[in-house]
């Protein structure tokens, strides 16, 4: 995933492609690398022979690098805090009920 | 000549076929097993020149491609050659390395040296679309071995299929030089695509077992030239090249190829690697 | 930089040592000192370089595999060195620098690659010597690289080395076979591990008191061991492994030291890995070229896939505002 540097929006013969793989049914397409390619059809098929050689995965997608857009880098320590110091939104939290079966 | 009972999910490799062949699979006649000599030399001879290309492809994920389905086309020969030489007590290795050039019975398409990109990639579609053919009528064959074997390869052989399409309509719609170069290719290939397809007596006199080459005419005609078209190129109309492969009669190219492919094996005959 | 500047780090500086420190992982949007990222690129770039570069000295063999298994078993692993080579690529180029430019820098010359791949391969027992002894380096030159700082190069590294299991052992298999057959295989196999064997010791690099940027690579958590501990490590590893393929290790210094709980080994000519660093080892000119070759060869396609896109791309656009 290209970062903010110095050559991020260089031209490339052929553009940068993110690649992601479902392992199997029943599980999300995870983030597993990026690779060139000259357009997405053929994105596809390089994602098929670089990533699953070794029958890793059953759908592949890929978006282009420069279609990925990333929460706020600045921001960022502020970004995640509000999920901090909110406990109570897990499981965990609750030990009243610890004893009871099924809760 | 249904003899086996072989699950239909298992994949079936050289490995799997000898493990069955010492466990008491049938041996193929005299007959059955020259018809599956010829499909494992042309898998094998062109897997041989795919493997010439490895380090030099134009671009790095193309050389994943390109040695992706020379793997391929390796594991269907070692099968076919597995299987075939069960019937004279030979292994894949005695067929592969110590027959002479006359001895190899694969089509000369298979043969033909890589060229440029464009020379391969037309190789490639016209073998693709005539593995994909065969394998797919090869399925129902009543030789059950060889029938796995063909359910394995075509679904690698789908992917060949596509993969080559994908490149010639690339090469033929892209610059005026990658579209020269398309053409160029596929007319020097062209000349040996009617071998592929001409009757055999031999393939004849198995019935069900095998596949008549003449049968596979139509499904490559349909879909070939309708790619080439579609790319912007032109069918070639060339006369065919006078052919024989099947008979052991090759092109020059050919003798290099299988010197190179031989010489260490022939320096230390009976050795194990 | 002003003293006052180097005594009072800035947020960003505290935020990156907090990261190192608390063994966590960088990430490629996070900020980070110009001479880490610079390192890494250097560093992931020539691991990606020498993948790239060391498909040339088995994929000479190909053709010639003795037998079909062995083909095919070859032409997996050479593959896999391109899929590395990209996966590393990849890596690098979440810094910031796109592969185009890495790669035009190892065509230039003006980047590093592994020197190992400037040997030559005459024998096929070679292919044995590379899997065991040089993937066998490289491994444990890996495993710890998946802890590296560095997100992207950490993953990457995972990938790679369960993918890498395989190649030591086909080549361990290569070499037992050829001892085990017949004398002309053994001859084959203990001349080409008499080859291999100094030039995978030097793969770890140069002693520890002459590599100036192990320090702060360590420091970093780029690297978590030094060139002599891995060294050690690899040959305290190969030399029983030696006894079971019943080759000798070409080190008459090479002896068990009870005290040290390794084993001791002799001093590498380090002339000779500088000279083929310098480029004068046997091939690299030859490797150079025929990659450079490959790529202007494929110049062609590569152009018209793009031309091929752009036009695809111009159509679409064209279809729509018709529909519009």
């Amino acid at each position: 995933m290209a970062a903010p540097g110095s050559e991020a929006g260089k031209h490339e013969t052929w553009p940068l492609w993110e690649v992601f793989i479902r392992s199997s049914r029943g599980l999300s397409h995870v983030h597993a690398g990026s690779l060139h390619a000259p357009d997405a059809v053929m994105a596809v098929r390089n994602a098929r022979d670089l990533y699953t050689r070794r029958g890793e995965g059953v759908s592949i997608w890929v978006v282009p690098s420069e279609q990925i857009t990333t929460s706020d880098v600045d921001a960022r320590g502020g970004f995640f805090e509000s999920a901090e110091g909110k406990e109570f939104r897990h499981a965990t939290y609750y030990t009243a009920s610890e004893e009871v079966p099924h809760l | 000549m249904k003899h086996t009972n072989r699950a239909v999910s298992t994949a079936v490799s050289a490995e799997v076929i000898e493990r069955e062949l010492a466990e008491g699979l049938e041996r193929p006649r005299d007959d059955v097993a020259r018809y599956a000599l010829g499909l494992g030399d042309d898998a094998l001879i062109l897997a041989q020149r795919l493997g010439e290309w490895i380090a030099h492809a134009p671009e790095l994920e193309e050389d994943v491609a390109l040695g992706n389905i020379g793997l391929d086309l390796l594991g269907h020969a070692r099968s076919f050659l597995t299987y075939a030489g069960s019937a004279w007590s030979k292994s894949e290795d005695d067929l592969a390395y110590f027959r002479d050039e006359q001895e190899f019975c694969n089509h000369q398409l298979f043969e033909r040296p890589n060229g440029d990109f464009a020379h391969t990639i037309a190789r490639q579609l016209i073998a693709s679309v005539y593995f994909d053919a065969l394998y797919r009528r090869l399925q129902a064959s009543d030789d059950a071995t060889l029938a796995a074997i063909a359910a394995k390869a075509l679904k690698e052989v789908d992917y060949h299929v596509d993969h080559s399409v994908q490149w010639v309509r690339r090469l033929g719609g892209g610059t005026d030089v990658s579209h020269e170069r398309m053409q160029a290719g596929l007319d020097a290939m062209w000349p040996f695509v009617d071998e592929l397809f001409r009757p055999d007596e031999s393939v004849a006199a198995l019935g069900p077992v095998a596949v008549p080459p003449e049968s596979l005419r139509e499904t490559f005609e349909r879909t070939v030239p309708a790619v080439i078209v579609a790319s912007g190129l032109q069918v070639p109309e060339l006369q065919p090249a006078r052919g024989g492969g099947r008979d052991g009669l090759h092109t020059e190219a050919f003798g290099h190829l299988v010197a190179e492919m031989q010489v260490l094996a022939r320096r230390h005959p009976g050795a194990t690697w | 930089m002003t003293t006052a500047e180097a005594s009072a780090p800035t947020p960003e500086e505290l935020e990156f040592q907090r990261l190192i420190d608390e063994d966590s992982r960088v990430e490629p949007t996070d900020w980070m000192p110009d001479a880490y990222r610079k390192t890494l690129v250097r560093q992931i770039s020539q691991h990606a370089h020498s993948e790239i570069i060391g498909m040339q000295p088995e994929g000479n063999w190909i053709t010639r595999a003795p037998s079909l298994k062995r083909k095919a078993i070859l032409m997996a692993k050479v593959q896999d060195e391109a899929g590395h080579g990209l996966y590393l690529y990849s890596a690098a180029q979440t810094l910031g620098t796109t592969r185009d430019t890495m790669y035009e820098q190892l065509l230039s010359g003006a980047a590093k690659y592994s020197s190992i791949f400037n040997y030559t391969t005459p024998t096929w027992a070679d292919m044995g010597s590379i899997g065991w002894l040089v993937d066998g380096a490289a491994i444990c030159n890996q495993v710890p690289l998946c802890r590296a700082s560095y997100g992207p190069y950490g993953r990457a590294m995972v990938r790679i080395c369960k993918e890498e299991s395989f190649h030591q052992r086909q080549g361990f298999e290569i070499l037992l076979t050829l001892m085990r057959g017949s004398d002309e295989q053994r001859r084959m196999a203990q001349e080409s591990v008499n080859r291999w064997y100094a030039p995978a010791l030097m793969m770890f690099g140069p002693p520890d008191g002459e590599s100036p940027n192990s320090q702060r690579s360590m420091a970093w958590k780029i690297k978590r061991f030094s060139n002599d501990d891995l060294r050690q490590r690899f040959v305290d590893m190969i030399v029983p492994q030696a006894e079971v393929l019943g080759v000798t290790l070409p080190d008459p210094d090479l002896k068990w030291n009870e005290e040290r709980g390794h084993y001791d080994f002799g001093e590498l000519d380090w002339d000779e890995f500088s000279e083929v660093l310098a480029g004068r080892g046997q091939a690299n000119t030859i490797r150079l070229a025929n990659r450079r070759e490959a790529h202007e060869e494929g110049a062609w396609v590569r152009e018209a896939a793009r031309a091929y896109a752009a036009r695809v791309d111009a159509d679409c656009s064209a279809l729509l505002e018709k529909v519009a």
